[in-house]
């Protein structure tokens, strides 16, 4: 980010990015401690906040720009990308964030996800995943599981469902990520990690929705079953995961499967050490899902990829040295033939 | 060499008709720009089909470009045709028809084989029968003629053949008493890169030339002289180029960066191409992923504080209208070009029409009013982009532009401006000491234009949220109060047709009241102006107008339609302005509609007039 600070001391307290408008989100709705880590995260990055920009879309998710004391714009439905595309095209000094959720970012807004993401605009985008459509009360969303009974669903849905991360991937992301609401140890570091990484940065964060789909992630998210149900993916660590941190996950050829350190000969040495930098191994891993493996958190991919930034900035660069400055725009439209009429 | 006589015309128009991968638009256009610069007045009309390459030799692969070229002042690429240059029998098929009788027609003569002779569905070779009896007609065997004029490059007989559109040029070149050295010059610089085709195709040029000075069928050559243009340096431009120029211009009078958001559609791409080469001119363009996508982007870099900018056509503004809304309602300045081409749906797309009035002041959910201004040929896409930058940024609002496939791609002499001499526009990004005591409030607006403030991100201290949810009238805070409601589309409303205090006054041709005027808007002023002028060379009293400011509408309107009896509206539609008019006006107009993808002939136009008068005649 080569965003200027330009407020000076004192430093800004996560206070200080709360707007005063009232937050209207239901009481216990999962968005509140998305929103609150955000606003905790924020003055670590040490942007001032008039060079902030959040984006939204349409949905429960995409009300988070009012509650921010940065710019703002709540767009329509599944274009948030669309206009931080053209803001970054405009000012790469904006420190541009998307707030997006999986009806959002994934079934309106599919299109920009996957074009937003190859470009690798420095955007940071946050999926908020309820695998529900909560504003507009309860119908099955792109990410709900296959036979997920709804009011639009009412025999089960029969879609079958996108992996955010998978599609993140897939879309050629240099940063992709997961977190869920309440980890309040793992959530602050993700997302400060995804927003210090230059270029697109993608952030599924596993929400709550208590109204319309409560206790869809208790399966692997609960305190009781967190620790054997899900795996943290730290660059440079193995996969290890289990209240007596035991467990582990090793790779036979292209196939992960879950061993017990101690068990049949398995030692630490043989679990799959972390590396962050592998789209395919990414992949691999992004597919690990409960309840036949821990659930994968953290980060997948970490790579750098010139942005859509600064090459423009390379070819703007090189055309006005090809034209040695600025464009004199009177000879432009004069062009090479003319003629005179006296 | 034969003695010829030189005659002198005051107009000629030339089509030349070929299959898609024959060059005609390319001959056309150097054609064009030749007579440009010898200072004839040049209007243009490429006609080609929406297939890249349909199959060739058949009737849907037949590309034409037709050119009037005058000694006078015109208007309109010509009705008719005086001369057809046909490359083959689907060409002659398709375009024979168009030509008057006595026109001249040359023919590539090699071309009428039995095969494209029954891909053009002749039964009888027409070179044979009695179908050209009555025209002038030249039998030219092009094709093996360019053949071995090009023989000594080496080129394959396909590429050699290949050559034949600039033996047809060198021919008229013959015939018009033109210099081939322009057409040379430009030659050599287009193929740089391929001096063997550069060469194959400078020689066919004159091959077909000196072919054309020893027929001794060729009795006369014909002079047209400069037409009486205002003095000035002028170049050829098309309506599309016109366009991006206007939007550079306009954006380096702001001072600030030009952002072009477009996804590739027929007609309006080349906006894009053209825009996307000059990176060093201040000026970005993102290639969206679809419509949507350019549309939301704009409005993200109008946001962001620059002359944000998307272009399209109809099918590309239907998918834009969601967030058109969004920029109506979040008050930010903006522009949309529509080059119209036939509809619905993906309907004629490289045939010109008119058809998206109603979808321009209307077509979006809720009321949702912007200003629409039309251009009425290729070199006023130039003015009408400036002017519709200037009303975006003082009235802070989206503008929409209607040019069409007919301006768009149609060519005229253009006096180039000094760009000097155009105002400034300014633009005011509102700052912290711009904030009175009861803080920023993003909706507050300026009393003489209603405009709101412009507080880009990055300013300190005005950091602020918008968005497409109802806004509180002060605050920009949502706000579902139903009074607020109505005070805020009714404020809308009133921004938008407050507009119409900064245009000029109306200003007819003709006489200033009388039993008819002929009003139009858009690419139909030129058959309306040339219509009108020989109505008036045969006594009627017609008056013309054209409308350039769509909506809101020009507050002299009424006044100057009260004046006249009768009022006719052709239109490239089925009657949306004459529709808009009624309504506005509580009176009738009399529609003249054509929607068939080609633009109005004067015929057309005079006959209803004529019509109309005759039912009021008084002398």
């Amino acid at each position: 980010m080569s965003t200027q600070k330009t407020e000076t001391a004192p430093k800004l307290t996560r206070k200080d990015f709360s707007s005063d408008q009232e937050v209207r989100w239901c009481p216990g709705c999962g968005d509140y401690a998305i929103l609150a880590q955000i606003q905790k995260t924020m003055p670590s990055l040490d942007i001032a906040r008039e060079n902030m920009v959040f984006v939204s879309g349409i949905g429960c998710s995409s009300r988070f720009p009012y509650y921010m004391e940065t710019y703002g714009f709540h767009s329509i439905h599944g274009r948030a990308m669309t206009l931080a595309s053209g803001i970054r095209v405009v000012n790469p000094d904006l420190h541009t964030w998307v707030i997006t959720g999986d009806g959002d970012g994934l079934s309106i807004g599919g299109n920009h996800f996957l074009h937003t993401l190859r470009r690798n605009f420095d955007i940071n985008v946050v999926l908020f995943n309820n695998r529900i459509y909560g504003l507009t009360k309860g119908q099955y969303s792109p990410t709900s599981e296959q036979g997920k009974v709804t009011k639009s669903s009412p025999d089960g849905a029969i879609d079958h469902p996108i992996n955010p991360v998978r599609a993140a991937i897939a879309a050629e992301a240099t940063f992709v990520g997961r977190a869920f609401d309440t980890d309040t140890k793992h959530l602050p570091g993700m997302i400060e990690r995804m927003a210090r990484h230059s270029g697109i940065g993608f952030l599924e964060v596993l929400q709550n929705c208590n109204i319309f789909n409560d206790k869809a992630f208790d399966d692997f998210t609960d305190r009781k079953v967190r620790e054997e149900r899900m795996v943290y993916l730290d660059p440079g660590q193995p996969l290890i995961f289990g209240k007596e941190r035991n467990r582990g996950i090793r790779l036979d050829g292209l196939k992960p499967e879950v061993v017990t350190i101690g068990e049949k000969g398995v030692s630490e040495s043989d679990l799959l050490v972390w590396d962050a930098t592998d789209p395919t191994l990414a992949y691999l891993i992004s597919n690990l899902d409960y309840p036949d493996f821990p659930v994968p958190m953290g980060t997948f991919l970490e790579i750098s990829r010139p942005t859509y930034e600064d090459t423009l900035a390379e070819q703007i660069a090189a055309a006005r040295k090809r034209t040695g400055g600025d464009g004199d725009i009177q000879k432009l439209i004069s062009g090479t033939n003319t003629w005179t009429i006296d | 060499m034969t003695e010829r006589v030189v005659k002198q015309l005051e107009s000629v128009t030339i089509r030349f008709a070929g299959d898609s991968g024959d060059g005609m638009q390319l001959t056309g256009s150097r054609f064009t720009d030749t007579a440009a610069v010898i200072g004839n007045d040049v209007a243009t009309f490429p006609d080609f089909p929406a297939e890249i390459r349909a199959p060739a030799g058949s009737l849907p692969g037949v590309s034409g470009f037709q050119v009037q070229f005058s000694s006078r002042d015109i208007h309109t690429p010509g009705d008719r045709p005086d001369v057809l240059v046909a490359m083959n029998p689907a060409a002659l098929k398709v375009n024979l028809k168009e030509l008057p009788r006595n026109g001249t027609l040359l023919v590539n003569e090699d071309a009428f084989t039995a095969a494209n002779l029954k891909l053009a569905k002749y039964t009888e070779n027409p070179l044979e029968d009695s179908t050209l009896e009555g025209y002038r007609v030249f039998k030219i065997p092009m094709s093996s003629m360019t053949v071995a004029a090009v023989a000594e490059v080496g080129l394959g007989r396909k590429a050699a053949e290949r050559c034949k559109n600039f033996f047809a040029l060198g021919l008229l070149y013959f015939l018009y008493q033109r210099q081939l050295d322009e057409t040379s010059d430009w030659i050599k610089d287009k193929f740089a890169k391929a001096p063997d085709l550069a060469q194959a195709n400078i020689l066919a040029m004159k091959a077909g030339h000196n072919f054309a000075d020893t027929l001794e069928a060729f009795q006369e050559v014909y002079q047209i002289d400069k037409a009486p243009l205002t003095p000035g340096t002028y170049r050829s431009v098309n309506g599309n180029l016109a366009t991006a120029y206007g939007l550079v211009v306009a954006a380096h009078k702001t001072g600030q960066q030009l952002f072009y958001g477009s996804y590739p559609i027929t007609p309006a791409s080349d906006i894009l191409h053209e825009l996307s080469r000059l990176r060093a001119y201040n000026v970005k363009t993102f290639q969206a992923e679809d419509e949507i996508a350019a549309m939301g982007s704009t409005v993200g870099a109008a946001y962001a504080g620059a002359i944000a900018v998307t272009g399209t056509s109809g099918p590309g503004v239907a998918l834009k209208t969601e967030a058109i809304g969004l920029a109506v309602i979040t008050e930010l300045p903006m522009v949309i070009v529509n080059v119209q081409r036939g509809g619905p749906s993906t309907g004629l797309p490289t045939k010109t029409e008119q058809a998206d009035l109603f979808q321009a002041i209307m077509g979006r959910n809720g009321e949702c009013p912007l200003p629409v201004l039309a251009a009425r040929s290729p070199a006023d896409c130039f003015e009408v982009a400036i002017e519709a930058v200037r009303i975006a940024v003082r009235y802070m609002t989206p503008v929409m532009v209607l040019t069409d496939g007919f301006v768009a791609n149609g060519a005229e002499p253009w006096r180039i401006p000094d760009i000097e001499s155009i105002d400034p526009i300014e633009v005011k990004f509102t700052q912290p000491e711009d904030v009175g005591e009861e803080g920023f409030l993003p909706y507050e607006r300026d009393p003489e234009t209603l405009g709101r403030h412009w507080a880009i991100p990055g300013t300190p201290e005005l950091m602020h949220r918008i968005g497409g949810l109802e806004k509180d009238h002060l605050t920009g805070e949502v706000n579902y109060v139903p009074e607020n409601h109505f005070e805020m589309i009714k404020t809308r409303a009133e921004k938008v047709d407050r507009v119409a205090q900064d245009y000029p006054a109306l200003k007819v041709d003709g006489p200033e009241e009388g039993p008819l005027l002929i009003l139009g808007w858009g690419s139909t002023h030129g058959s309306i102006v040339s219509a009108c002028e020989r109505l008036r060379t045969d006594g009627h009293p017609v008056a013309n107008l054209n409308l350039r400011h769509l909506n809101p509408l020009p507050r002299d309107l009424g006044d100057v339609l009260a004046r006249y009896e009768k009022v006719l509206i052709p239109e490239l539609n089925l009657g949306q302005l004459a529709f808009i008019l009624r309504s506005h006006y509580l009176r009738d107009f009399h529609s003249l509609p054509k929607v068939m993808g080609q633009p109005f002939k004067l015929d057309e136009i005079m006959a209803r007039a004529e019509e109309l008068l005759g039912a009021v005649k008084t002398a």
